[in-house]
């Protein structure tokens, strides 16, 4: 059973990722810069989210069906896609109020 | 301290449910509380060691080694409750004939505890791993003595939930009781397996093959404090893929389909032991 888990790990590793179009996100006093970033179709999309603040903020998309909380002073990678176009919104849970955005996808 | 609280009471419910309906599942076999007990201590040292490693596994696979390892983490918990489930269906009668008979506690069952030992700390990794990241964020930037406040508060008020769960599922009576937890358990593991896909999914491996089959976010919220304990007993989910509706289904029709099969396969061994 451990076998069946372990091989299930190391078939993930085998995926290219290294070719997938690469974006930044920053999260800097609860907020995301920049808020709209234009993504290609039809492709796999890493998201680099850095968080500049000392604080977590938990990354949030339903429509992108993603969540993820970022340590502060620290970042994460969400990958995304293959994508249709469309707006796909995306919010900082722990401060909805001012950190929002969104993936706009062309 | 109130936000502290809320978040440790949320995860320590998830975990002390799991507990629960395990605890309540194995009532009568020997040793269980030894088992199941050793599984949360082992579980909570497991949650301290993986939040020390977090960055690395975080980092790991392109940046989703925390969604992959939590789905490998949530399929081991699914197999080992199956396992479990598989050994309930030819050993039940034989527990409820003891319970029934008020006496010792049957000495079979010692293998299935400790896949169950190992699918409890597994929860309870799980559960107390995130815990302990949103502790040390908090401490960041929060008095120590608040979030210690909150931690206490919160994993009191989650314990006691699950508790109560178990009191109230031990009232069940005997002839009934281990068809209920037996049901429990296989959805318990459907529901686990819903979420080992939806953690495939965040890591990109596998595909929602359709988003989002219905949203009932209005009905009953994940949450709420009920949404949350239903997502936890039955892998409720208000916004589920196909992907983890599949999931979710293969894991019922698999438990109860090899259920059947054990127990009407001709080779199978008669449950005729007598009190």
């Amino acid at each position: 059973m451990r076998l069946l888990v372990a091989a299930l790990l190391f078939a993930c590793s085998g995926f290219a990722f290294a070719e997938d179009p690469t974006f930044e996100l920053t999260i800097r006093d609860h907020r995301f810069t920049p808020s709209e970033i234009t993504v290609p179709t039809g492709k796999k999309i890493k998201l680099i989210v850095k968080n500049e603040d000392a604080t977590p903020e938990e990354f949030e998309s339903k429509k992108l069906r993603r969540e993820k909380v970022i340590p502060g002073k620290s970042q994460a990678t969400i990958l995304v896609g293959p994508l249709t176009a469309g707006e796909y919104p995306f919010v900082g849970e722990f401060h909805e109020n001012t950190a929002s955005g969104k993936l706009i996808a062309k | 301290m109130i936000g502290t609280a809320v978040i440790v009471f949320r995860e320590t419910l998830e975990a002390a449910l799991i507990v629960s309906v395990v605890l309540a599942a194995t009532r009568g076999i020997r040793h269980r509380g030894l088992w199941i007990g050793t599984g949360v201590a082992v579980g909570l040292l497991g949650a301290v060691l993986i939040a020390a490693v977090a960055g690395a596994i975080a980092s790991a696979f392109e940046g989703v080694g925390q969604e992959l390892f939590n789905a490998a983490v949530l399929i081991a918990a699914v197999v080992m409750l199956g396992w479990h489930q598989l050994w309930m269906v030819e050993h039940g009668r034989e527990l409820a004939g003891q319970l029934r008979a008020l006496g010792d506690s049957i000495r079979s069952g010692g293998r299935t505890l400790a896949a169950l030992a190992v699918a409890v700390a597994l929860a309870v990794l799980r559960e107390g791993g995130e815990t302990v990241l949103f502790i040390q964020g908090l401490a960041a930037t929060e008095p120590r003595i608040e979030v210690a406040a909150g931690l206490v508060i919160g994993g009191l008020g989650g314990t006691v939930v699950g508790t109560l769960l178990y009191f109230g599922l031990v009232r069940i009576p005997v002839r009934h009781f281990f068809r209920v937890t037996g049901w429990l358990i296989v959805v318990l593991a459907a529901g686990l397996a819903a979420q080992a896909a939806r953690f495939l999914e965040q890591a990109n491996v596998l595909p929602a093959l359709v988003p989002q089959l219905w949203d009932t976010s209005g009905v009953l919220s994940e949450s709420s404090v009920p949404g949350q304990m239903l997502h936890v007993l039955i892998g409720y989910t208000a916004q589920p893929s196909l992907l983890q509706f599949v999931f979710y289904g293969a894991t019922l029709a698999t438990l109860i389909g090899v259920g059947y099969w054990r127990v009407t396969a001709p080779s199978a061994p008669r449950v005729a032991r007598t009190a």
